[in-house]
């Protein structure tokens, strides 16, 4: 499927947006797929990394609406992996960052069943409040 | 503020405070309270014990050529020249509801009632603006860890102003956290003393009655009398 | 007869799991790290390290609470608790990663420092990039693994072991302990401890770390993967050293077991358990209590428990 974008100066500035809260070019991405193939959290999201990142590259906000930046796990595989040295992982923390500092969190922390909030360790919480709430 | 008591300042030196932006003149060495009423404020909240105990009225301010915002008590914080001041009697704070004989004094109590917890930064913004100097990052790091005795213990003085809860970038409620802590502590862990067990069997047994009973018919001029020349240091705890 | 040690102080973080939840991961390391001269002096006041790393370029406020850590490093140096001493031992891998990475992004920047050190007002001291972290593994490898199998008292024969890295160990690169991609460290360990290693394909490949919170289901596939892979390269047991894998790998059997009922369970250890064990310490410090996946019936089958004394606590 073949779909046209044309580019706008809010898309420039979209992508702008990310470069500087990731401090990474993602314009560096040369689309090789490599940190979807590495992606252990792949089954789980709705667009690859690979496709995260050319959607910043377009400036695309509807970018927010995927569910990829949130599932990822910061397991760091694709910061290892990536050929042309981008970091994607920072890239998913800059848009989860967008999206927290608008007041808009991934998890209610009044959601989590009290059974379960007994057994999850003080790691697991922290991790989780840090990169799901802002 | 009475006339005899207003007639105790006439030398006094006058500064000029800032009440929500507003500029009053009052007295120095007033408390921010005394103050307050001095500028003509009629205080029905955000007041209490005025012994800095009962936490009621906290206080936010800043000083000339500081950007620091400062807590502080209302009762017991004096006034400097240029102050701006706003009290903050009362923080919105979310409260588990909880039965204490059906908690054990675990770590696993925080992770349930008190799960925002973990949202603590360990920035020590709350430190910074504790009216009663607690350390209290370290309190709530000592709850995330599930260490309930030195949450208790680092807590003990905590008035609940509320300051810390106003200020946190995680929009924890300390001061909830440590009574939880506090609750427990006092009721599984710590030592009992057979004094409190003694004195609650001396109440039971009628023992102060008479001498409540004495001092509620007392005229309200007989009781301060009575109130003032008490012997403090004889007080036996 | 065990080759006489002199014990050397080095300043300790536990982290917040080490010390509540995986307690007993903590006793087991900071016996087996006694027992080879290490001894591991805990920070007198500390704070949660915030678990992972703060990846945007300006959160600055997420780096002050590894900041604060290395405050008291340089206390515990002021106060003589320790002398000299700005190394950091930690166990736990992720405070370990954060601690690290944070480290280095304040050690390349001025700015930050300073900014930091400003917002900490309060602190009596300043933080210029003096303290370094080290993950006990790597202390562990500069001492020579043929120390560590001096030290052996009862070889873990016949043990088969997966190590399994996972992700906070091992990257970015410049923070890892090892190669990000061949690692070797774990199998060396449990190769002088006697026990075999096992190696499997999934052994870097993310447990789903926080997102064990949302999604358990999620993390329990993940973990059934790595466990059920594990298993058929033949492994008896895995081990690791980050208190979060160990949870997820270990506490999600029981969501395993009621998806993929063939499932048998595998006990996942903590890499300093196996060092107590092997080391032949007092079975208390084993710390085999608090475990999922029963641990005992495979050490006590290998005879590595005295099975006349209480397990309790051990
Ligand atoms: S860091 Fe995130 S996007 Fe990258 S491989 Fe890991 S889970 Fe996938
Ligand atoms: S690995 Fe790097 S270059 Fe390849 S698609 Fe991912 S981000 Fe782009
Ligand atoms: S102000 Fe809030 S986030 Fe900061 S240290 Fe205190 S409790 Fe933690
Ligand atoms: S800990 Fe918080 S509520 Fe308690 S006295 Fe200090 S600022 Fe007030």
């Amino acid at each position: 499927m073949v779909r046209k974008i044309k580019l706008q100066a809010k898309n420039r500035e979209f992508t702008r947006k990310i470069s500087e809260l990731s401090g990474e070019v993602a314009m560096l991405c040369e689309q090789c797929g490599t940190c979807a193939g590495s992606c252990p959290m792949l089954a789980e999201m709705d667009i690859t990394p690979s496709q995260m990142m050319r959607l910043v590259q377009l400036g695309q906000e509807a970018v927010l609406e995927n569910k990829t930046f949130w599932v990822c796990a910061s397991c760091y595989t694709c910061t290892v992996r990536c050929p042309r040295g981008i970091d994607p992982a920072k890239i998913a923390e800059a848009l989860r960052q967008v999206k927290l500092r608008q007041a808009i969190d991934y998890i209610r922390i009044d959601e989590i069943e009290p059974e379960e909030a007994k057994k999850l360790p003080a790691i697991a919480l922290v991790a989780a409040f840090r990169k799901m709430t802002g | 503020m009475n006339e005899l008591e207003k007639d105790m300042l006439p030398q006094a030196v006058m500064i000029t405070i800032y009440v929500l932006s507003r500029q009053y003149h009052v007295p120095a060495g007033s408390t921010i309270l005394t103050a307050l009423e001095y500028a003509g404020f009629k205080l029905k909240k955000g007041v209490g014990c005025r012994e800095g105990f009962c936490g009621a009225c906290a206080s936010l301010y800043r000083l000339q050529g500081d950007y620091k915002l400062h807590g502080g008590l209302g009762c017991a914080t004096v006034v400097q020249p240029e102050m701006q001041i706003v009290q903050l009697p009362y923080t919105p704070a979310p409260k588990a509801i909880y039965h204490l004989e059906e908690l054990e004094p675990v770590p696993e109590v925080f992770t349930q009632l008190y799960p925002e917890l973990y949202r603590c930064l360990s920035c020590n913004t709350c430190t910074k603006i504790c009216p009663q100097d607690l350390q209290v990052m370290d309190y709530i790091q000592a709850a995330v860890r599930g260490d309930l005795e030195q949450a208790a213990d680092l807590s003990f003085d905590c008035i609940q102003c509320g300051l810390c809860s106003a200020r946190c970038p995680a929009e924890i409620t300390q001061f909830n956290v440590a009574l939880l802590a506090r609750r427990l502590v006092g009721k599984y862990l710590a030592k009992k003393g057979k004094y409190v067990e003694d004195r609650i069997k001396e109440v039971e047994a009628s023992k102060f009655t008479a001498g409540y009973q004495e001092l509620q018919d007392l005229s309200p001029e007989d009781l301060k009398k009575r109130y003032f020349e008490r012997e403090l240091n004889n007080l036996i705890y | 007869m065990l080759p006489q040690v002199v014990m050397i102080q080095i300043p300790y973080y536990p982290g917040c799991t080490l010390k509540n939840k995986a307690s007993n991961f903590e006793t087991s390391a900071l016996a087996a790290a006694r027992a080879l001269g290490l001894e591991l002096v805990e920070l007198p006041r500390w704070n949660c390290c915030g678990a992972v790393f703060s990846l945007s370029s300006d959160d600055l406020m997420r780096h002050i609470a590894p900041t604060n850590i290395f405050l008291r490093v340089q206390e515990m140096n002021r106060d003589h608790l320790v002398e000299d001493e700005y190394r950091l031992v930690t166990f736990c891998a992720m405070c370990f990663n954060v601690l690290r990475r944070t480290n280095q992004r304040l050690r390349e920047s001025l700015e930050d420092r300073n900014k930091i050190n400003d917002f900490s007002y309060l602190e009596t001291e300043t933080y210029q990039g003096r303290v370094e972290i080290v993950h006990l593994l790597e202390l562990l490898r500069s001492m020579g693994w043929d120390k560590i199998q001096e030290r052996v008292q009862k070889p873990l024969t016949g043990l088969k072991v997966a190590p399994y890295y996972g992700c906070m160990l091992l990257r970015p690169k410049d923070v890892g302990i090892d190669d990000p991609e061949r690692p070797t460290i774990l199998e060396e360990l449990l190769r002088s401890l006697g026990a075999e290693p096992v190696d499997f394909p999934l052994k870097l490949r993310c447990c789903g770390s926080y997102q064990t919170v949302p999604n358990k289901d999620l993390v329990a596939d993940l973990a059934y993967d790595i466990l059920s892979r594990a298993q058929k390269a033949g492994a008896e047991a895995i081990t690791t050293s980050c208190p979060l894998c160990a949870f997820n790998l270990d506490f999600r059997q029981k969501e395993i077991q009621q998806k993929y009922p063939m499932f048998l369970p595998i006990p996942v250890f903590y890499f300093s358990q196996l060092m107590a064990i092997a080391f032949g310490l007092p079975q208390e410090v084993f710390g085999l209590a608090g475990h999922y996946a029963n641990p005992k019936t495979l050490l006590a089958t290998k005879g590595y428990l005295q099975a006349t004394s209480p397990l309790e606590g051990g």
